[in-house]
């Protein structure tokens, strides 16, 4: 809300700080929460992206069903490959997150009449929220959309993982043995909350895909995948916060360096996830924990 | 009918070739994998620093051909070693999350430092000129360069195999892959092992991206754009040392094949092969349950 004050010429940047925390707290979810390692988390943001852009070019540009249809969509294919994916562990189940996400970045890239392959998707037409709320020039609209939608998917994942659900999503990230040990549907509860993450990274990509009108195939690449684990593990994994702290660190200082030496920031991103890998763990507030102690 | 045959010929050489650069990479990921249960990603950035050395001693020094690919090896080998120490250790054993960060994190700073070293654009391979043209076989004439390629790796494949099931070396690296702990109750020296199988898993990579560089082009992008394939061969075959080179080899020619044969569909009949065949056996082809 304060960067809607102070930097009202950040306002487009802010909206896609707000979207991409959605997608790092839906990855934090099947992470942090549920200990799946995923390579391919990219591909469920992507499908909502494709989603609603798809929708709004042809010419359904209402946002609140766009953004629904694209959740929708990326639920369908978390539960279909989730279904299939996470009977495997360690590096199999990796590969086939992998693999998910390959395919359908083969597959938009293939169907170019419909998702604009290499050229990416353009042309969308968005109608007023509710029929009453434009979306402006100056991105004020999306951007409290964005914020809007965020804190109710906060609000969700919060619920989530202090329910009884989300308890025991801990207890089989922590001894998978023993909750088979003691009847808990070990393979059901993991799919419920990939389902779950799927659709909230699909909401993510469709609000990115409404506000910047503009979908590519870098929304389901690998690298996609990559970053959003690097801002994930900047702000802490499972901590639900994480995402708020990680994201719009990652994405100011890209933001910034990105004016002086584009190439290189992947140099420096690089380094910071070794460094904070071999001495950091746990992210900032890992870090902020430790000072305390 | 000769038209079939002679297109069956073509996808089993360009296969056969392929299969060779995979499984040349591949095959240092999955004793890694087996011996210290470390996901190494970042494994495609020693085959792709092995091809940016042999294109650039060929193109811009003029080195001969074989010294560029010892030279791709070796300095591939040390370059790994000082990373395993400085790094990788740390994480032995550790939390998978910690070793696909790290891993990830070393993948991009290749990006950007191979970017700067040598500029965005693929590296062109130049074969030397003793391998330039075809090899004429009687029935059917084969480019020289690719011929050349499956020799070489079918000689470091048999040279692999003899090491490992008749050396010492071989012996204490299938002690540590099986039994861990075992092996160091019996008194071998698991880190040094270790920090040896990974400098020669490493050398190799280095080695099959600089004889793959005409297969699988050097870019920057080049460790995130392949490492789909290095998975596949290690998650298909299965830890071991055959199990990668059964499975390069499927990977080598189906890919080949589908992608002449059925140009639209390409890599997708690839991946859903890769995840069937996982979901039929999740611990590989060759993999112990």
């Amino acid at each position: 809300m304060a960067a809607f004050l102070v930097f009202p010429s950040y306002l487009p940047l802010g909206s896609q700080i707000l979207a991409t925390i959605l997608f790092a707290l839906s990855a934090d979810l099947v992470l942090g929460y549920a200990g799946i390692v995923t390579l391919g988390h990219a591909a469920f943001f992507g499908t909502g992206a494709y989603t609603s852009g798809i929708l709004a070019v042809n010419g359904w540009g209402e946002p609140i069903s766009g953004l629904l249809a694209g959740a929708l969509a990326a639920a369908v294919i978390g539960v279909v490959s989730g279904f299939l994916v996470l009977r495997t562990s360690g590096l199999t189940l990796l590969m086939q997150t992998l693999v998910v996400a390959t395919l359908l970045h083969e597959a938009a890239n293939r169907a170019s009449s419909i998702t604009g392959g290499d050229d990416g998707l353009q042309g969308m037409q968005m109608w007023p929220i509710f029929g009453v709320f434009r979306f402006d020039l100056f991105g004020r609209t999306a951007y409290i959309y964005c914020l809007v939608v965020l804190f109710l998917c906060w609000w969700l994942a919060r619920r989530i993982v202090h329910s009884p659900f989300g308890r025991s999503l801990t207890g089989i990230r922590e001894n998978v043995l023993r909750m088979h040990a003691i009847g808990a549907p070990v393979m059901r509860r993991r799919l419920v909350i990939y389902t779950i993450s799927a659709a909230l990274a699909g909401l993510a990509g469709g609000l990115i895909a409404q506000t910047t009108a503009f979908v590519g195939l870098g929304f389901l690449s690998l690298d996609r995948s990559g970053t959003v684990l690097i801002m994930l593990i900047i702000g802490g994994v499972g901590r639900l916060y994480g995402a708020f702290i990680g994201v719009p660190l990652y994405m100011i200082a890209q933001d910034r360096f990105s004016e002086v030496a584009p190439v290189y920031w992947y140099f420096w991103i690089g380094l910071l996830m070794v460094l904070v890998v071999a001495f950091a763990r746990g992210g900032i507030f890992g870090l902020v924990g430790r000072l305390r102690r | 009918m000769t038209d079939a045959l002679s297109a069956a010929v073509s996808i089993s050489f360009h296969g056969l070739a392929f299969a060779m650069v995979l499984y040349l990479i591949s095959v240092g990921l999955s004793v890694t994998m087996g011996m210290m249960g470390f996901v190494n990603l970042a494994h495609g950035v020693f085959a792709m620093l092995g091809g940016y050395i042999v294109t650039s001693l060929i193109s811009r020094h003029g080195v001969p051909f074989g010294l560029a690919l010892v030279a791709a090896a070796v300095f591939t080998a040390l370059g790994s070693i000082v990373i395993e120490r400085l790094l990788y250790r740390r994480l032995y054993g550790g939390d998978e999350l910690d070793q696909v960060l790290l891993t990830v994190g070393l993948i991009f700073m290749s990006v950007a430092a191979v970017t700067y070293v040598w500029g965005p654009m693929p590296q062109p391979m130049h074969p030397p000129r003793w391998l330039a043209g075809e090899v004429d076989l009687g029935f059917r004439s084969f480019p020289a360069f690719r011929s050349f390629l499956i020799l070489c790796g079918a000689a470091l494949v048999t040279a692999l195999w003899l090491g490992l099931e008749r050396t010492r070396f071989g012996v204490r690296i299938r002690a540590a892959v099986d039994n861990l702990r075992m092996a160091q109750s019996v008194g071998i020296n698991t880190s040094r092992l270790f920090t040896l199988t990974f400098a020669l898993g490493s050398g190799l990579a280095g080695l099959g991206g600089g004889l793959g560089a005409d297969l699988l082009a050097i870019s920057p992008s080049y460790a995130l754009d392949n490492l789909i394939y290095f998975l596949i061969v290690v998650a298909v075959g299965g830890l071991g040392s055959i199990g990668p080179f059964v499975a390069a080899l499927l990977i080598g020619v189906a890919d080949t094949g589908f992608k002449y044969l059925l140009p639209e569909l390409g890599a997708f009949i690839i991946y859903l092969l890769t995840m069937a065949i996982l979901l039929w056996r999740p611990r590989g082809l060759f993999g112990r349950a």
